[in-house]
């Protein structure tokens, strides 16, 4: 057998910079996603929350909200949704600190590949989950008697919003992780800012029922802009502007926190 | 690379955390193929070394070339060319063994059939084959490493760093490292390696410069360190106390420094120039001088012997102090 430093027939292959960014973000995130299924505890509880959120709501305080008109929960599940992906957020922060503490990120950073693919490779993995558990909850939904009437657009519309949202919270959890770098941290940290937007949201309840202060926080912020679109895909209402809103707010916070968590990256010197 | 440069070169690179200075000034040299050891005790600044050379670290000041690439300017293009494998075996747990190193490939750029032949050639010559579609998880300590030191190989690389390739193993693993580790450089790879064993610096590297507090205090190959403690160190046991007086003033003739006398072990010693005969002409003086002698030994200086005499203090604060060399010429 020949020597292992013997290895003067592997070329490597020459492309251009943007190939080699699509291409590694690829494999990393080729990496990310065979892992689920070989941690089946991370999807199963990441899985059972939402759907405590929905048996809890649904049945124990849903008798006593009113949305207009309008079952509770078929006005739920948007907002359920909406919920799940953006929790999904704190997943990624978790994968992408355990990483630099493993001392793979050290790895991936002597290597030759590009530097955004680490975050990309992550993000996107979790993309596909976030679409996986999005399904999940679409059938709890429906056994719990929600019944949306979107036509193909409205499907179409809903989903990917949805995977909007879930993307761009992945790079605010990721710019978290490299913030605060040790899993603990991330975390406690990668839950604090997300309850006041989940729950300061039409999520639950309608927001004019609120005190005025908190009315105008919870009609303008994100994740309530994206739940309007989102119920009224579902539901076959009209949308208003809430679809573009929502569209605005995710492609800013892709705009701020993919280069702020890219520069981060790559002055993060994991000890 | 050029031959006339070597493989890789720092000078004055400083770096500090806050306030805890990690390098201070430190200077390197590594010739084209062959293995620099990098010796010290922990917080002595090897791991920033390498992390500097590997380009994960930008120095506060100084600079350095490794393959005579810029390690700040041309870092994009100087990591093609270095592997490294850091103190955690950086290998995804939840991969098997071969996913992390056709990962690895992929991401060097190797077509996938390339990188799935050579990951295949370097389970094989990592004896890692029969674990090779099991999760890294399930892998022992040893395997880790290997697979770990693999996985910085799965590309033509003239450079390697090596961060204390061999902490927390067994000694069996320790010495598989070390065959593995030996066979790379006969292939002609530079290898800068880190470790605060003292006998694996002694036994892997050409040269050793011994690091303390973030400079290099002293740089030679094994033997020329050892010659700077002075010569061979006589070191007596007496059969009993009473004889102990008598053995001192009997070394003294022999003794190139003072000699150490330890009451409660019985024990004398002294640095002596040693030479052939030696021991011989030391017996008859005590047999002469009524001295029974339980145990008599000439022992060549440690690179423990050399840390100390270097720097004052032991090599290894935490008192691990399992390793040593000495050969009993008696």
């Amino acid at each position: 057998m020949r020597s292992v430093t013997d290895t003067g027939d592997l070329q490597p292959r020459r492309r251009g910079k943007l190939y080699w960014a699509l291409a590694d973000g690829w494999v990393l995130a080729r990496r990310n996603l065979v892992q689920i299924p070989r941690i089946p505890e991370l999807v199963v509880f990441a899985t059972i929350q939402p759907v405590m959120f929905v048996l809890l709501f649904r049945y124990v305080f849903g008798g006593a909200i009113d949305v207009g008109g309008e079952s509770y929960v078929n006005y739920l599940m948007a907002g359920i949704f909406v919920q799940t992906v953006a929790f999904g957020a704190v997943s990624t922060g978790i994968g992408l600190s355990e990483d630099l503490q493993k001392g793979l990120v050290d790895r991936f950073r002597s290597l030759p590949m590009a530097r955004s693919a680490v975050l990309t490779g992550r993000t996107i993995a979790d993309l596909v989950r976030n679409l996986f558990v999005i399904l999940v909850m679409l059938v709890v939904g429906i056994l719990v008697g929600f019944r949306p009437e979107a036509g193909l657009a409205g499907w179409g519309g809903a989903i990917g919003l949805l995977l909007l949202l879930s993307f761009s919270f992945s790079w605010i959890g990721a710019t978290i992780a490299l913030l605060l770098r040790s899993t603990e941290a991330v975390q406690s940290a990668g839950f604090i800012w997300l309850f006041p937007l989940t729950f300061a949201s039409s999520a639950f309840v309608m927001t004019n029922n609120m005190p005025g202060w908190l009315q105008a926080f919870a009609d303008h912020q994100p994740m309530t802009q994206v739940m309007d679109a989102v119920r009224g895909f579902l539901l076959a209402q009209p949308v208003g502007s809430h679809g573009w809103q929502a569209l605005a707010w995710c492609l800013g916070i892709l705009a701020l926190f993919i280069p702020l968590s890219v520069s981060l990256y790559r002055r993060v010197a994991a000890r | 690379m050029r031959n006339d440069r070597p493989a890789i070169l720092a000078e004055g690179l400083q770096k500090s955390y806050g306030k805890t200075r990690a390098l201070d000034g430190l200077d390197l040299r590594v010739e084209e193929g062959t293995i620099l050891g990098l010796l010290g005790p922990n917080g002595a600044g090897k791991t920033t070394a390498v992390r500097i050379l590997s380009t994960l670290l930008a120095p506060d000041a100084g600079r350095a070339e490794v393959a005579g690439l810029d390690v700040e300017r041309q870092a994009g293009e100087l990591r093609s060319k270095i592997g490294l494998t850091g103190q955690y075996a950086a290998v995804d747990e939840y991969l098997t063994g071969r996913e992390n190193l056709e990962m690895v490939g992929r991401l060097y750029h190797l077509p996938k059939k390339l990188a799935r032949r050579r990951a295949d050639e370097l389970l094989e010559r990592f004896d890692l084959v029969g674990a090779a579609s099991r999760l890294v998880k399930t892998y022992s300590g040893g395997m880790r490493r290997r697979l770990d030191l693999a996985a910085s190989l799965v590309f033509s690389l003239p450079i390697l760093f090596l961060d204390e390739p061999t902490t927390g193993l067994d000694p069996r693993s320790r010495i598989a490292m070390w065959d593995i580790i030996g066979e790379l450089v006969s292939g002609g790879t530079t290898l800068l390696l880190t470790t605060q064993y003292l006998d694996e610096a002694d036994r892997l590297a050409d040269r050793i410069a011994v690091v303390d507090a973030g400079r290099v205090i002293a740089e030679g190959t094994s033997g020329e360190l050892k010659a700077r403690v002075g010569g061979e160190r006589l070191e007596i046991t007496v059969a009993d106390g009473d004889g102990l007086e008598k053995a001192a003033s009997v070394l003294e003739g022999y003794a190139h420094g003072d000699v150490r006398v330890d009451a409660e072990r019985r024990y004398v010693g002294t640095t002596v120039a040693g030479g052939p005969g030696l021991l011989a002409t030391v017996v008859r003086d005590f047999d002469a001088a009524g001295v029974q002698v339980d145990e008599l030994g000439l022992h060549r200086p440690t690179l423990d012997d050399v840390f100390l005499t270097l720097t004052g203090h032991a090599a290894e604060p935490e008192g691990d102090g399992e390793i040593s060399d000495e050969k009993d010429i008696a």
